[in-house]
């Protein structure tokens, strides 16, 4: 019994941490599906979202607003804002110039912006971690007292259902939408797309504004969840992502959500079985060897080399 | 036009307080146990607005400003230079580059310590760059795990000192050894992936190198590191006060002259001087070498050098692995410098900082990325009121190149035969 309610605490907090990522990763997935590039900035964009709804919320407190949903819907609303604007200028100036090149020129430029923006943030706000506020505390308990409880906080069902809202609504967007069908018309054909009338640098931005949005809101989350943050966590976080963006199969959006929910699951089995230590190592060594054997991943359709 | 020019400018100016503003206008500091926002310096706010008008003004009058920088080459008066002849040219880079060598080899005998040590530091990263030089700019395959194989030099160097008692000498074959022998366990299964897979597969590797170092403890010391990593010894003649090791003599007794601890550091310096200059020398070999051709070729056009025969494993592979040996090389000379070594000095920015050197110099020239590697690790240390802003201008400076100048500022020529016109 206590067995399986270390089992079921291990598995919820793997969710909560696995549904956050899925968040990121569709910001990976989008722009790969897209222009078939990776947007190592992406994890930066993620941490300046952390960085501003912090800001918010202190600003709030500040002034004398308590209530919670406020609280939480003004920083929301602010870190998608000015991650999704960064995710736009970000695209125009790093991205857009370098279109077309070989395929390692916009690689190392976004490795460039991606160090770039760690040092924007390192140098306006300091390169210590500064402690992130719960906001939402309590939860249920299950089993008895005297033994293991297993918990499920409300700001772990918090993170859950907004994750599933934000997932529902991007996917309906992309389903029935106009710029949604755009989108995936752009990402099966670039050219035929311009072709056929549809703006296609827009489309483009508009998936870079997306992804940055959604970035924000796991931002916010984790910032909660994790109690801290510094200019670096975006490094790791990103590269998480991106690993649950190769697991589902990368340029697929369920695909992406099924791979940061099976990443969060064996990363918190893993500091629950074997130790905390080694959870990014699982996570390294889970990457390489989907590359290697199924770098297609889950639901990934396979790429046809074109001569 | 102009109605269209002023919005989008509008906009780009909003976008520019917009993620400007929020993260440099607050501070967000710590006091006790809660956080309290602060405003910025009012010289902060004003930058930030003078930022946003400037957005606003280049992008009004984009084409403007546009068209006059499309006429600034005609007033460069090197422009119309007509290209050295190929002869002459190679006479003097030869000529050049003896001249550099000789005087470095004299060089530090004239100058403080500290600065021999700096050029020491130098010259590893000289040795990094060019090994990673081989592996992105002329076979093509991002390694951004390129730490991991630095790592590998320093760790089997200081580990076998600590428990073994190997000297320097001995260790430094067995570390660049080992170095290329990861780069081919590693290489073997992932150099089938395309560019950008590879790239993050070799920063997952690089990541769970320097976890496992910090996690081993009981082997490696975790983040408390390994000390006292032995010097380098002439032949038998240690350069400390005393002489630590029986059988060994000291330099300063043996020659009859005063102790002096920058001899020591000269003699690092010098063979790091060395083995810079064999790195180049090798490497200079191999890209005329058929492999070297076939590296270039397959970065070229996959698909049409594998139609032409060449095994796309094989040349990959022996690039891989030749760049980890020059890695494994520089982490030895790093740890006898250092003395100590720790995990911290093994990290993701580190492979970064070896690539941006590599993308400044020009992928695939020599020259050009020994002159990085110069400015890149000497710059921050002129400019020490910089020095913070340093990764900042790394990572524009990335971007910058990537866009303008994607060759490098002084790209690869290759030796080649001209036609002459029949007369």
């Amino acid at each position: 019994m206590q067995d399986l309610l270390y089992f079921f605490q291990q598995l919820i907090n793997g969710l909560t941490i696995g549904s956050t990522y899925a968040l990121i990763a569709i910001g990976y997935t989008m722009v790969y599906g897209i222009i078939g590039m990776i947007n190592f900035a992406h994890g930066e964009i993620y941490m300046i979202g952390a960085y501003t709804a912090l800001i918010a919320i202190t600003g709030l407190a500040a002034l004398g607003i308590a209530w919670l949903p406020v609280i939480l819907i003004v920083a929301l609303v602010c870190a998608m804002i000015v991650s999704s604007s960064m995710g736009w200028a970000v695209e125009r100036v790093a991205y857009r110039p370098v279109r077309g090149r070989h395929r390692l020129i916009p690689l190392i430029s976004a490795i460039g912006m991606s160090i770039f923006l760690q040092n924007y943030v390192h140098l306006a706000q300091g390169s210590r971690n500064i402690g992130f506020p719960a906001l939402i505390e309590g939860g249920f308990r299950f089993g008895s007292a005297d033994s293991f409880q297993t918990s499920i906080s409300y700001m772990q069902i918090t993170i859950f259902i907004t994750t599933l809202v934000c997932m529902t609504l991007l996917s309906l967007f992309i389903s029935r939408s106009r710029i949604g069908r755009a989108c995936r018309a752009v990402s099966q054909d670039l050219g035929m797309a311009n072709l056929l009338g549809i703006d296609t640098n827009r489309i483009i931005s508009a998936t870079f504004i997306i992804g940055a949005a959604l970035a924000a809101v796991a931002g916010l989350f984790l910032g909660m969840y994790y109690g801290s943050i510094d200019p670096l966590f975006g490094f790791i976080a990103g590269l998480k992502a991106f690993t649950a963006a190769v697991l589902g199969g990368i340029g697929s959006i369920p695909g992406a959500m099924l791979g940061g929910l099976i990443l969060g699951v064996a990363e918190s089995m893993t500091s629950g079985y074997l130790s905390g230590e080694y959870k990014d190592v699982v996570s390294f060594g889970l990457l390489i060897l989907i590359l290697l054997f199924k770098p297609t991943g889950l639901l990934g359709k396979p790429e046809v080399e074109k001569i | 036009m102009a109605a269209h020019n002023l919005k989008h400018a509008l906009f780009c100016a909003i976008v520019t307080l917009v993620i400007a503003y929020p993260i440099l206008g607050f501070n967000l500091v710590a006091s006790g146990t809660d956080i309290i926002l602060e405003g910025a310096k009012t010289r902060t706010v004003i930058l930030v607005l003078l930022a946003a008008v400037a957005v606003f003004l280049f992008q009004l009058f984009r084409d403007n400003v546009m068209a006059l920088l499309g006429k600034a080459p005609a007033l460069n008066p090197l422009a119309n230079r007509q290209p050295m002849e190929q002869g002459k040219r190679l006479k003097l880079e030869s000529i050049v580059l003896t001249l550099i060598i000789v005087g470095a080899l004299f060089w530090p005998f004239f100058v403080s310590r500290g600065a021999v040590d700096l050029a020491t530091l130098v010259l590893i990263y000289i040795m990094l760059a060019l090994g990673l030089n081989v592996v992105v700019g002329l076979a093509g395959l991002l390694d951004l795990g390129y730490v991991a194989f630095y790592a590998v030099g320093a760790y089997t160097f200081a580990l076998l000192s600590q428990y073994y008692g190997f000297s320097f000498w001995l260790a430094l074959p067995l570390g660049a050894l080992l170095a290329a022998l990861f780069g081919l366990v590693l290489g073997f299964p992932v150099l089938r992936l395309r560019g950008d897979y590879l790239a993050i597969v070799t920063l997952g590797f690089g990541e769970i190198i320097r976890i496992l170092l910090n996690n081993m403890t009981s082997l490696t010391g975790g983040p408390n590191g390994i000390g006292g990593i032995p010097d380098p010894t002439l032949f038998g003649m240690e350069f400390g006060r005393r002489v630590k090791e029986e059988g060994n003599t000291s330099f300063h007794e043996t020659l009859g002259i005063a102790y002096s601890s920058e001899h020591k550091v000269i003699f690092l310096y010098l063979i790091a001087l060395v083995l810079a200059v064999i790195t180049a020398l090798v490497i200079r070999r191999l890209m005329r070498m058929p492999v070297g051709r076939a590296w270039e070729a397959l970065r070229e056009d996959e698909i049409a050098a594998r139609s032409l025969g060449l095994s796309r494993t094989a040349v990959k592979l022996s690039a891989f692995t030749i760049g980890a040996f020059f890695a494994g090389f520089a982490g030895t000379v790093f740890a006898s410098k250092q003395g100590f070594i720790s995990p911290e000095s093994f990290v993701f920015l580190e492979s970064a900082i070896i690539l941006a050197i590599v993308v400044l110099g020009g992928m695939g020239s020599q020259i050009g990325v020994i002159l990085a590697a110069i400015a890149v690790t000497t710059l921050p240390e002129l400019a020490r009121e910089f020095s913070e802003y340093r990764m900042l201008i790394f990572g524009a400076a990335m971007v910058l190149m990537m866009v303008w100048r994607p060759q490098g500022l002084l790209p690869m020529r290759r030796t080649h035969i001209e036609l002459k016109a029949q007369e």
